[in-house]
């Protein structure tokens, strides 16, 4: 759904009069548009539902597939087949400005896949998905590149490795702003790297330092810093958390819940943690390698699963609480994600499986406000506790 | 009697700095049959305290002080040599990387029969009959096949299995698990935990559970050590521990863990950070951080004492104990 | 500034020089060389190049300490007449001139060739390592005579400085290879990691991430493989020279020198080949434990 007016730009320069639809720059205006000056903070962008109630990310049947075969002579030598690697296979949501969807899965689901196709990092083999009715990946390409990398941010999982060693704090939060031209008197660069240092926690002084003389929570939300200089609106985290101890884990998901309701941004927030995606998430979404199996608001989610897999996860999850109850543990394992079984992904190890699931996918339909794929809810074979 | 006692262990890293004290007087015991975990954030030490009981502390660090004693013999003074028999046939470990854990040119049955002759004594045959048991006792399919198949052919649970299966080889008594569910999927882990308190409830076998995972630590423990700085913090019953803490670290920690059953608006934080080794604070080495700090915190140690069902290091319970 | 240097002194790569009596007593040696070569006009006691001031009558004395030695010469002279102590300072000015400045060279190719290879990758990436596979199969020394030898035949009234300029190429010809190698690896380690993307994310270019974010992480390496390279490329150059087609004979390296002192070696003037080897050899061996160190050093495994 393309916006009839060409580049919508996002006002930076605050003009938070967005809520009823589309700057307009200018009828039939096709060139590109003179950046006005960065104002930092001087309009944060309203909380709700953007240009004309459209969710702000809508992905449609995304999918990436690698190509991990052996090098062309070893094929040939080996007689060895071409290897597909389907780490996503047609994956659709929407996230809502504002709102937090979270994925989860386990290894091999394809949940970084979907995080790096929706920065930009990977582009897909099939389907795509709209930014703010933007077609997010022939912006990536075109003009409005530029545009859209400063809207989108990401936060990595390893604090360790997402800094980079040889640079100064303040170098690394000041990059985007350079890269994108948004500030360039030095002043006022070092004053923007002191405000962003203080909104996460961490004293402007701080900036004179190397990464390693911080500890893992410090350098993620140096991190978020970094991502939040650019003033974006969509944030997508892979796992910011699950590489620190419980404490921090704690502040830094705060900061992260805090800064989300002072700026309105929106998350995609990847984990393999359900308890903290309980804390954080407004919708969440389940994974299994590659396909989305249930796609449910929280609280449906953990209070009524619906797919045998969701179930087989949560009550595969050790509990603080609520111990000594029986449970049946997950059977198997996660399957080689090169060779899917055929059918429906989770068949081999689903109690529930007949012989549709082991020769048609299943599609993921509505199902009483939550999505499953599942052809076992479909024909209402699962008894509902 | 109780299968393992720590008393006051102190273990000391010098560098060109000074010495750093990373285990500060730990105590604790293991009693026959019991699955104790020992729960902290990284620096705490836990690990440190595993590889000190296995023998296989890293040079330049050293057991500065203290005793380690296993079925009443002391262990952190033998030799190399006897040090060596002991471990494998008396305490098995478990590490947490099960790729790393088995080298990848030897078939697991190779490997699980050079750890049987190494200890028992038992001809090729009767120990390659063993083998196919334990991992068959694991629960891996297909015992008899997959006997002779490289650690790359089995998936990561799989190989998880193998590394216990190698740990119980040679009947040890203890066994000193480090972290082995953290590199797995939450559904595998759910399997290693339930095999693990299976194996050892028939087996009879001790356990040692290092984690930072407060949830498997309440699905298998029996009795739980808290640690931070390199000091144990509070120790007790798991339920107790869990559901009333007693030493403000553990308050701290418990509150901060997002919880699976209700929903909150913000967790509760736990401010600042756990100092580093060479500035662990005088007196209590959580004072900076504590709510509930008063002055006797920051002069004086705290060492355990009891604090209704638990012990904690904390002088909150000694003003009850001397006002009662 | 002061702050910095407190830092430095104070850190762990310091601390090890300074605890290592043999990097100690290897970079004291390679400073006096250096400092003897940089300054040459002004230690050296005479000019050995100035053919004015050489004297026929004073050719092949002995070092002093031998009988007919005179305290002149203090090391001896040659056959034309030249003080043998003053010819190894200023050939020892021209082997390190020619050691670092082949190996600069040689690093500033194999570094970017390395870092185009693992950055690009594909196609890009098989060409360059064939490229590596190519020349490394033949010795270095092969390529070097090649060239010269080439060099020469092209251009036979060479001026001096061509002629330096060709040795040197040929020299750093033979030595890119490695780091190209050894960036090449460390680039694919750093590609992957996640500050690399990061900044394309934020929509850095390419070329401006390899040079900003991936550069000053994979140099290290290079700086230890740098530092013992000196020492090879000095005595490449010596054999060079040896060999005839190294440093032109107007101004002659130690290799050249050990070449013209080698006819006398029987004849009973050992002191005319034998000083410029002890001092090659000195060059070389202190450049080497430098390198040694430097490797220990940054080997955060050891520490």
């Amino acid at each position: 759904m393309n916006n009839p007016l060409g580049h919508c730009s996002f006002p930076l320069w605050g003009k938070a009069g967005m809520g009823a639809g589309l700057v307009e720059q200018g009828a039939g205006s096709a060139g590109p548009h003179p950046t006005p000056p960065f104002e930092p903070g001087a309009g944060s962008p309203p909380k709700g539902e953007g240009a004309g109630g459209q969710p702000l990310v809508q992905a449609h049947d995304l999918a990436r597939t690698f190509d991990v075969s052996a090098p062309w002579l070893n094929r040939v030598l080996e007689r060895k087949p071409r290897q597909l690697l389907h780490a996503v296979d047609g994956v659709s949501f929407e996230i809502e400005r504002g709102k937090t969807l979270a994925l989860v899965g386990e290894s091999g689901c394809g949940k970084s896949t979907v995080a790096r196709l929706l920065v930009g990092l990977y582009a897909p083999t099939r389907g795509g998905f709209t930014f703010d009715g933007q077609d997010a990946h022939a912006a990536f390409k075109g003009r409005d590149a530029r545009t859209m990398r400063r809207r989108i941010q990401m936060i990595f999982q390893d604090p360790y490795a997402s800094l980079n060693p040889r640079w100064l704090v303040q170098d690394i939060i000041a990059e985007p702003l350079r890269e994108h031209g948004l500030i360039t008197e030095a002043a006022a660069l070092k004053n923007r790297v002191g405000e962003l240092l203080t909104s996460v926690g961490l004293s402007p002084l701080d900036m004179a330092k190397y990464p390693h003389q911080f500890s893992g929570g410090q350098r993620q939300r140096i991190s978020i810093a970094r991502a939040l200089a650019t003033e974006p609106e969509f944030l997508v985290c892979d796992e910011p958390t699950s590489a620190l101890d419980v404490s921090v884990q704690a502040q830094v998901l705060n900061i992260m819940k805090d800064l989300q309701k002072k700026q309105g941004l929106t998350y995609l927030f990847i984990s393999h943690n359900l308890a903290v995606v309980r804390h954080v998430s407004d919708q969440v979404g389940v994974m299994y390698l590659g396909r989305l199996v249930e796609l449910a608001d929280k609280q449906q989610l953990f209070s009524q699963p619906r797919h045998p897999y969701t179930r087989m996860l949560l009550d595969a999850i050790p509990k603080m609480h609520d111990t000594g109850r029986a449970r049946t543990p997950v059977q198997g394992e996660v399957p080689n994600p090169l060779n899917p079984p055929p059918g429906c992904a989770f068949n081999p190890r689903c109690p529930f499986a007949n012989d549709r699931c082991r020769s048609e996918r299943p599609q993921l339909l509505n199902d009483g406000g939550t999505r499953v794929a599942c052809h076992a809810v479909e024909e209402g074979r699962i008894p509902r506790d | 009697m109780s299968l393992l006692e720590v008393q006051n262990l102190v273990v000391e890293f010098p560098t060109r700095r000074g010495t750093l004290r990373a285990l500060d007087d730990v105590s604790f015991s293991i009693a026959p049959g019991e699955i104790l975990g020992v729960v902290g954030e990284s620096g705490a030490g836990k690990s440190l305290t595993g590889a000190s009981i296995i023998g296989l502390l890293e040079p330049p660090g050293r057991v500065a002080s203290g005793q380690i004693r296993l079925e009443g013999q002391r262990i952190d003074n033998l030799p190399h040599e006897q040090m060596r028999h002991i471990r494998g046939r008396k305490i098995g470990a478990i590490f947490q990387d099960p790729l790393t854990s088995l080298n990848p040119l030897y078939t697991v049955g190779q490997q699980l029969v050079e750890t049987i002759l190494a200890h028992l004594p038992m001809s090729s045959a009767q120990a390659r009959q063993r083998a196919i048991d334990l991992l068959k006792d694991t629960g891996i399919p297909a015992a008899e096949q997959r006997i002779d198949h490289y650690p790359h052919q089995f998936s990561g649970g799989m190989r998880q299995r193998v590394v216990i299966a190698l740990a119980l080889a040679a009947e040890p008594q203890l066994i000193v698990a480090d972290e082995p569910t953290t590199a797995l999927d939450v559904s595998i882990q759910a399997q290693i935990i339930q095999l693990l308190k299976n194996i050892c409830k028939t087996r009879g076998a001790a356990v040692m559970l290092i984690t930072h995972d407060m949830g498997v630590i309440a699905e298998t423990c029996d009795r739980v050590a808290v640690m931070y700085a390199g000091r144990v913090a509070e120790i007790g019953p798991v339920h107790e521990v869990i559901n009333r803490p007693a030493h403000p670290y553990t308050m701290g920690l418990m509150a901060s863990i997002p919880d699976m059953e209700q929903d909150r608006e913000r967790l509760n934080q736990i401010d600042g950070a756990m100092p580093r080794l060479n500035a662990i604070p005088v007196g209590c080495a959580f004072n900076p951080r504590c709510p509930q700090v008063f002055d006797r915190c920051r002069a004086e140690r705290p060492d355990l004492m009891p604090a209704g069902a638990t012990q904690a290091a904390c002088w909150l319970h000694a003003a009850k104990k001397e006002a009662a | 500034m002061k702050n910095m240097l407190l830092r430095w002194y104070d850190s762990d790569v310091a601390h090890s020089f300074r605890s290592s009596p043999v990097a100690i007593l290897a970079a004291l040696i390679a400073l006096v060389c250096a400092f003897c070569a940089l300054f040459a006009g002004w230690v050296a006691p005479h000019n050995p190049f100035d053919l004015s001031t050489l004297e026929l009558s004073d050719s092949r004395l002995p070092p002093v300490w031998l009988e007919g030695g005179s305290w002149k010469y203090i090391l001896g002279t040659d056959d034309q007449g030249r003080d043998i102590l003053s010819a190894l300072i200023y050939g020892a000015r021209i082997s390190l001139i020619v050691g670092l400045a082949s190996v600069l060279l040689s690093v500033v190719l194999g570094v970017a060739l390395g870092l185009i290879a693992g950055f690009r990758g594909g196609w890009v990436d098989g060409v360059l390592m064939r490229l590596c596979d190519v020349m490394l199969s033949f010795p270095a020394i092969l390529i070097a005579l090649l060239i010269a030898g080439v060099a020469r035949a092209v251009f036979p009234n060479a001026p001096e400085s061509l002629a330096f300029g060709v040795l040197i190429l040929a020299i750093s010809l033979t030595g890119w290879v490695q780091y190209a190698r050894t960036v090449r690896g460390s680039t694919l380690v750093e590609r992957n990691k996640e500050y690399v993307q990061a900044a394309r994310v934020t929509g850095v270019a390419p070329m401006r991430i390899m040079r900003k974010h991936v550069l000053p992480n994979v140099l290290g390496p290079v700086m230890v493989l740098a530092t013992i390279q000196v020492a090879t490329a000095i005595i490449t150059e010596a054999t060079l020279s040896f060999l005839g087609v190294g440093a032109p004979p107007t101004s002659p390296s130690l290799g050249t020198l050990i070449r013209i002192g080698n006819d006398y070696l029987f004849s009973g003037e050992w002191w005319i080949t034998i000083f410029p080897g002890v001092m090659l050899v000195l060059i070389a061996l202190s450049v080497n434990l430098l390198g040694d160190w430097l490797r220990d050093a940054l080997n955060p495994r050891l520490r």
